[in-house]
């Protein structure tokens, strides 16, 4: 049903790409440009993902393997970076520094404009990185310590216990979490744009909005997707290479906690609020200085009716996208097949599919099979779920491969149903996989944007949509506050779904 | 126990979402059943709404908005077709409504008579709503007035080597480069264009940017429409940017306009046309002026906002004579820019 669903955004882009004249198409990939921003496409991928696992590895080994102080709040302030929306992120880093910006106005120094490459990987580097951070503190938590254990008493030293045992273990989160970020940037555009980076996702911009074309849109779009089920293709050929177990109870075992002494502590606060300073606090700092400086148009009953609106929308989402995601997961990790596998990768299509292209492909099919539902919330709901469904697999899987079949075994011995089962011995230890992928859904419904535009019920006003009718005029100060409350309420919302997940932070 | 903590989880969430849902729900259902028209905006919402609202006080007609970008909801519109629910379709730009002409109905000549004739549809399907006019931004500090180019044409002047900027993916941006198509012809334009992006410009995502970087000291000056430096002014009476136009009746100086239009598929059609009359009365002309700093487009005795820049009588009298309509061709991918 869901493997279904996905194929009708495909079914809808080869639709419309057929209408195309095939000259026209060979011109339009053959130009050297084209080769050009899938190069740059490409190295904006390997910058972001090298930059997040520098940070996201020592904060997840942080968070979950040390004493280090306030865990909990760390934990929670990891994740928020999820909430900044990217063109906030872009607008930060550019209103941050050259002559009439926030540094120069308010201390009296310039720094140079991040821009090109770089300021495009920096961006995308500091609200992604928490993608792969909860991957791998959930891989750290669930990994079971007595192999580290046995690794020791045979004589490895701890470097070695890290190569060739910790560091295998990680690799599906690793693996998951890399995929979810590269897939991101080769889809995104507004960031990139922002910073004077062109990569490929700007031409299917370009086609969309200047040229108002569907049809060769279309082709660009379905090289998009071609080269992201590449890496789909890519990331579980290695994934399912490996085998992955337990030996201890599962239960049990308390986690080893390293000692960081004061010295380690001090090393430790200070790579983690540099961190957080870089991520949380430069958005925050700029939107405040614009909040400051702008009419405060928005009063605060609007932006909080606003807030009512996205939550109504991605609650929801976030529920049926984990609901869609367990049974997905399940099937591909305790029962592979070619079949099981197929709908893994086919479950990355939405994330995969440029967002604009997507939600077309749902009005399309909407308005000729069920019109009823067209522009609903329940539609919306959907397609968001559908969208975001790679979001949470990833945890939820990586969570699966933890849980160790044996105990299942042990309890279906001992009298239980499947169902029995699942519900008392895996879904308990799966989780915090499953809260992981809620949260990553919900907080990227909030600050969504094209699918909005499209599907949302009309009259609708969610935060985003309301922070959109204010920059596309260039009315940044009157955008300050919705902005800010997209990472305000999200991030309370990240907080006390997190400080509710008794498993977290270790 | 674990379990037990998981179904409470569970449950908080379950009825979390029930409630959201709910709150959601009523929210957009009233608006549903007292809607009488549905309006699609490529407009944004802080700058249109004090207007629509301005409306359902005097005639009682409740207007329903989408907002979104010009360009996704002209797109939209192409792909709903006839099953659109949309009675009006109202963007930032000419360009997006001439995508989606084929959809609109005819409006009636009292209505198009309020406008001067460059403001329309030929066909009389769409009419201009407030004027934006082409012009240059740049920094006085960095640029004395002598300096300047006299036309549009100046600016591929190795003079303005890398101190352009310039925003190739900008609506108001893609149809001057198609006026200028027709102006001048396809040779000279694409040669226009060719030597702007041999001149190092700075390219930025919009043209807020492109004022943002002048005033950041990259950039001295660009090509870009009038209204933004107001707003800019109105929240910072110091913004390092000023405004001039290129020599009178030069291409440059072009006067375009955000438009509206009523879908043929609309059921309300008589309501929506009293909607475009209302916009084009002086109340919401004023505002136009006055608060949005764009230029009116029909009716006298408009008062404009003194120092935001080049003014309407200023613009009105640089601008060429040219015919919007010609703008509907979208092919511009040749220079490379883009």
């Amino acid at each position: 049903m869901v493997g279904a669903l996905m194929v009708l955004p495909l079914w809808y882009l080869v639709l419309r790409a057929f209408e195309a004249d095939f000259e026209t198409v060979m011109r339009l990939l053959a130009r050297p440009r084209t080769v050009q921003l899938m190069l740059n496409t490409a190295a904006l991928t390997a910058g972001v993902l090298a930059f997040s696992t520098l940070i996201a590895l020592p904060m997840a080994w942080l968070v979950s393997r040390t004493d280090l102080v306030g865990k909990r709040v760390v934990n929670v302030l990891a994740v928020m970076p999820l909430a900044v929306p990217g063109y906030v992120m872009a607008y930060a880093l550019i209103g941050l520094a050259g002559n009439y910006g926030f540094l120069n106005q308010t201390f009296g120094f310039a720094l140079p404009r991040p821009q090109g490459w770089w300021g495009a990987t920096l961006a995308l580097t500091l609200y992604t990185f928490p993608y792969l951070y909860l991957n791998l503190r959930a891989a750290f938590t669930g990994l079971d310590q007595s192999l580290e254990e046995s690794a020791r008493a045979l004589g490895c030293t701890p470097r070695q216990v890290f190569t060739r045992v910790t560091l295998p273990h990680l690799m599906p989160a690793l693996l998951a979490g890399w995929l979810v970020i590269g897939l991101y940037v080769i889809g995104d555009f507004g960031a990139v744009a922002l910073m004077r980076y062109e990569v490929f996702s700007y031409v299917i911009y370009i086609q969309y909005s200047a040229a108002f074309d569907r049809v060769y849109a279309s082709w660009l779009a379905l090289i998009l997707i071609a080269i992201a089920l590449t890496v789909v293709w890519w990331e579980s050929r290695l994934r399912e290479g490996a085998h992955y177990a337990r030996t201890g109870s599962g239960s049990g075992v308390g986690t080893r906690i390293t000692r960081l002494g004061p010295l380690g502590q001090v090393a430790g606060w200070g790579f983690v609020s540099s961190v957080v300073i870089a991520s949380i606090g430069l958005p925050v700092a700029v939107l405040a200085f614009w909040m400051t400086r702008g009419p405060l148009a928005a009063s605060l009953p609007a932006v909080v009716d606003s807030f009512g609106q996205s939550l109504s929308v991605a609650v929801p989402s976030a529920m049926l996208a984990a609901m869609m995601a367990l049974p997905i997961a399940v099937l591909a990790v305790r029962y592979p097949s070619p079949l099981s596998t197929l709908i893994n990768r086919l479950a990355f299509i939405g994330y995969a599919v440029p967002s604009l292209a997507f939600a077309l492909a749902f009005v399309f099919f909407s308005l000729q099979g069920v019109p009823i539902l067209y522009q609903t919330h329940l539609l919306l709901v959907s397609v968001y779920a559908l969208a975001f469904l790679a979001l949470a697999l990833g945890p939820i899987r990586s969570a699966l491969y933890q849980a160790r079949p044996s105990v299942e075994e042990a309890a279906r011995a001992l009298g239980h149903g499947p169902v029995s089962t699942f519900a008392r011995v895996t879904l308990p230890t799966i989780r915090p996989g499953i809260i992981a992928g809620m949260v990553l859904v919900f907080v990227i419904a909030m600050k969504e944007l094209p699918i909005a535009f499209l599907l949302a019920p009309t009259g609708f006003r969610p935060l985003s949509i309301t922070m959109f009718s204010r920059t596309s005029e260039g009315m940044l100060l009157e955008a300050a506050p919705y902005a800010a409350a997209i990472i305000v309420f999200s991030a309370l919302f990240v907080g006390f779904v997190l400080r509710h997940d008794k498993k977290a932070g270790g | 126990m674990l379990l037990d903590g998981f179904s409470r989880r569970a449950r908080t969430l379950a009825a979390t979402a029930a409630l959201a849902i709910g709150f959601g729900a009523t929210g957009t259902m009233t608006a549903a059943m007292a809607a009488d028209l549905t309006l699609y905006s490529g407009r944004g919402e802080t700058l249109v709404a004090p207007i629509i609202s301005a409306f359902t006080q005097e005639t009682g007609i409740n207007v329903n908005v989408r907002y979104g970008g010009t360009a996704e909801l002209a797109i939209l519109l192409q792909e709903e077709g006839d099953r659109s629910p949309a009675d009006l379709y109202w963007a930032q730009d000419v360009t997006a409504l001439g995508a989606i002409t084929g959809m609109f109905t005819a409006l009636p000549q009292e209505t198009l008579d309020k406008v001067d004739a460059v403001y329309r549809d030929n066909n009389g399907r769409w009419v201009g709503i407030s004027g934006r006019s082409r012009l240059l931004a740049y920094s006085p500090e960095r640029l004395a007035e002598d300096e300047l180019p006299q036309t549009m044409a100046e600016l591929t002047d190795a003079r303005f080597s890398g101190r352009m900027a310039l925003a190739p993916t900008n609506g108001s941006f893609v149809g001057h480069v198609n006026a200028l198509r027709v102006a001048e012809g396809d040779a000279f334009t694409l040669e226009w264009l060719q030597g702007l992006a041999a001149n190092d410009p700075v390219i930025v995502r919009n043209n807020t940017a492109g004022y943002q970087a002048i005033a950041d000291g990259e950039a001295d000056i660009m090509l870009t429409n009038n209204y933004y430096l107001g707003r800019f002014l109105a929240s910072d009476p110091d913004f390092p940017v000023a405004q001039a136009t290129f020599t009178e009746g030069d291409i440059g100086n072009l006067m375009m306009t955000a438009g509206i239009g009523v879908l043929a598929t609309s059921d309300h059609a008589d309501e929506a046309v009293q909607f475009i009359d209302f916009l084009l009365g002086p109340v919401a002309q004023q505002y136009f002026t006055g608060n949005v700093y764009e230029f009116p487009v029909s009716g006298s005795g408009i008062v404009p906002v003194a120092g935001m820049g080049v003014t309407f009588d200023e613009a009105v009298a640089a601008a060429p004579e040219f015919d919007l309509n010609t703008l509907t061709d979208l092919e511009k991918r040749e220079a490379g820019l883009i």
